[in-house]
């Protein structure tokens, strides 16, 4: 009955699936949390114009499926002459989907940090950016590392939409294998199983790095 | 005298069976004429061959191609509404003379009916842009083409077209028209009513077809050797295809000319 072998003469096609999808989340992980860091401080500590802003886009992104951003992104921006590749819409929606959700995770970091932190930078002579970069963000993220390496999986998971769009993703594999020989169970069950390997592969890498950049406690 | 009955008898039941097998015999094209009526069976589900108007009335190509060899017979027209399931059923039990109705041909329907020329274009090919003049699989070279995966014309593009094709292959119909009308990609691969529908959709960018990648037309089914009557469609089909009726129904209905060479 099940016969996975007939996967064999795709194994290209699975890899090829996996090192793009693995790609874009290196890339969108990256930028997203840049994006989300940024914007977080914006809406805690920037000009109440701009954080209006941030909650809009906030707002905006966490309450709209991600497959409509995607399409509006790929098929809706062409009408204003605004055409992107498949590539470009993908790093583009899921830089600006993480952007939006670990915006909210970052500030509950920063919302966190006791006034007292910020009165002793002060007493010792730090400036805003200062006390921000050295005082506050390392425990802020600290805070909420745990939450923030979830939500860039849920991004990575989410990623499997992007075949839609026919980038070649592994989903997109798994469809076009699936496709073409007909074994709908084995494909899945392949592509369900590089997923689960992914996201415990990046929930090892996060805790890696977690270990370094938090290593100030140890030293306590 | 009993004998005299007995060849009275023989002669007359030789007399019946000759009536029987001579009514038999008289074709179906006569029947028509001496009925002085045609019955066609046409789809009414399958837009645009054949579907209801606004009007309750049947419309569509395969209506257009009735009201036409009815008007070239000089016959009245009775419409027959069919499903594609039992067009061909109407067919051999006698209860219509012709099935117009988006009929492909294949060996098992050549075994069971008889076909006369091509009448309309349904195929799979490549359209795209005006602008890109490519004319053959090979012209595909370094370009992308949009298709839907998993179709025919997916695996027909695989097999055949050469290596450095890029194909962007996108979930349904509906997607790959959705990339061709935002401009996402500028070739497809389909078939010729979702061209048809790309047209009505937004007629600035009716794409134009490329090359077939797969050509099975329309044709018109009638009983086995019903020759006269086959002869006689046949005329009809090859004088509209002169007088350029056929390009007007297919303007009319698909939005597209006939393909080149088409009927040839």
């Amino acid at each position: 009955m099940l016969n996975f072998s007939d996967l064999l003469p795709y194994t290209d096609v699975f890899f090829g699936g996996l090192m793009t999808t693995i790609e874009l989340t290196l890339l969108t992980t990256v930028l997203g949390v840049v994006l989300g860091t940024t914007c977080a401080a914006v809406r805690q500590y920037g000009h109440p114009a701009s954080q209006r802003a941030v909650a809009a886009y906030v707002e905006l992104i966490r309450n709209t499926p991600f497959i409509v951003q995607l399409f509006f992104i790929f098929f809706g921006l062409p009408s204003i002459g605004l055409m992107l590749s498949p590539w470009q819409a993908s790093v583009i929606a899921l830089t600006i989907n993480l952007g939006a959700y670990s915006t909210e995770i970052i500030r509950a970091g920063l919302n966190n940090i006791p006034k007292g932190q910020w009165e002793a930078a002060k007493v010792l002579g730090m400036d805003f950016r200062q006390t921000l970069t050295r005082v506050v963000f390392t425990p802020a993220f600290e805070k909420i590392y745990p939450a923030l390496t979830s939500q860039c999986i849920i991004v990575m998971l989410g990623s499997a939409v992007l075949s839609q769009i026919s980038v070649q993703d592994l989903t997109y594999a798994a469809n076009l294998v699936q496709s073409r020989n007909f074994r709908a169970f084995e494909s899945y069950v392949v592509t369900a199983l590089m997923y689960l390997g992914l996201a415990m592969l990046m929930r090892y890498v996060f805790a890696m790095i977690g270990k370094r950049v938090f290593a100030f406690r140890e030293a306590q | 005298m009993t004998s005299l009955k007995k060849l009275l008898g023989k002669t007359l039941l030789a007399t019946a069976c000759l009536g029987t097998a001579m009514s038999a015999a008289a074709d179906v094209l006569s029947d028509i004429k001496a009925r002085d009526e045609i019955r066609i069976a046409v789809p009414q589900d399958f837009p645009p061959f054949g579907s209801v108007g606004a009007d309750l009335k049947p419309q569509g190509i395969d209506v257009d191609m009735a009201n036409y060899i009815a008007d070239q017979l000089g016959v009245d027209l009775t419409i027959v509404p069919v499903t594609s399931a039992n067009r061909i059923p109407y067919l051999q039990t006698n209860k219509v003379d012709l099935v117009i109705s988006s009929l492909g041909k294949n060996p098992e329907r050549e075994k069971a009916i008889d076909f006369s020329t091509p009448y309309a274009p349904f195929f799979l090919g490549v359209f795209g842009e005006k602008s890109i003049s490519v004319g053959a699989l090979q012209d595909l070279s370094g370009k992308t083409v949009g298709v839907t995966r998993g179709s025919v014309e997916d695996l027909e593009l695989e097999k055949n077209a050469p290596s450095d094709v890029t194909v962007q292959r996108f979930e349904d119909n509906n997607t790959t028209l959705t990339a061709y009308l935002s401009g996402q990609v500028n070739l497809i691969a389909t078939g010729n009513l979702v061209a048809t529908e790309i047209a009505k959709r937004k007629p600035a960018r009716a794409p134009e077809a490329k090359f077939m990648l797969k050509d099975s037309p329309c044709y018109i089914g009638m009983a086995k050797g019903e020759t006269a009557l086959q002869t006689e469609v046949n005329s009809i089909i090859a004088k509209a295809l002169a007088e350029g009726k056929l390009n007007d129904i297919s303007m009319k209905w698909l939005k597209a000319p006939l393909p080149k060479g088409f009927g040839a």
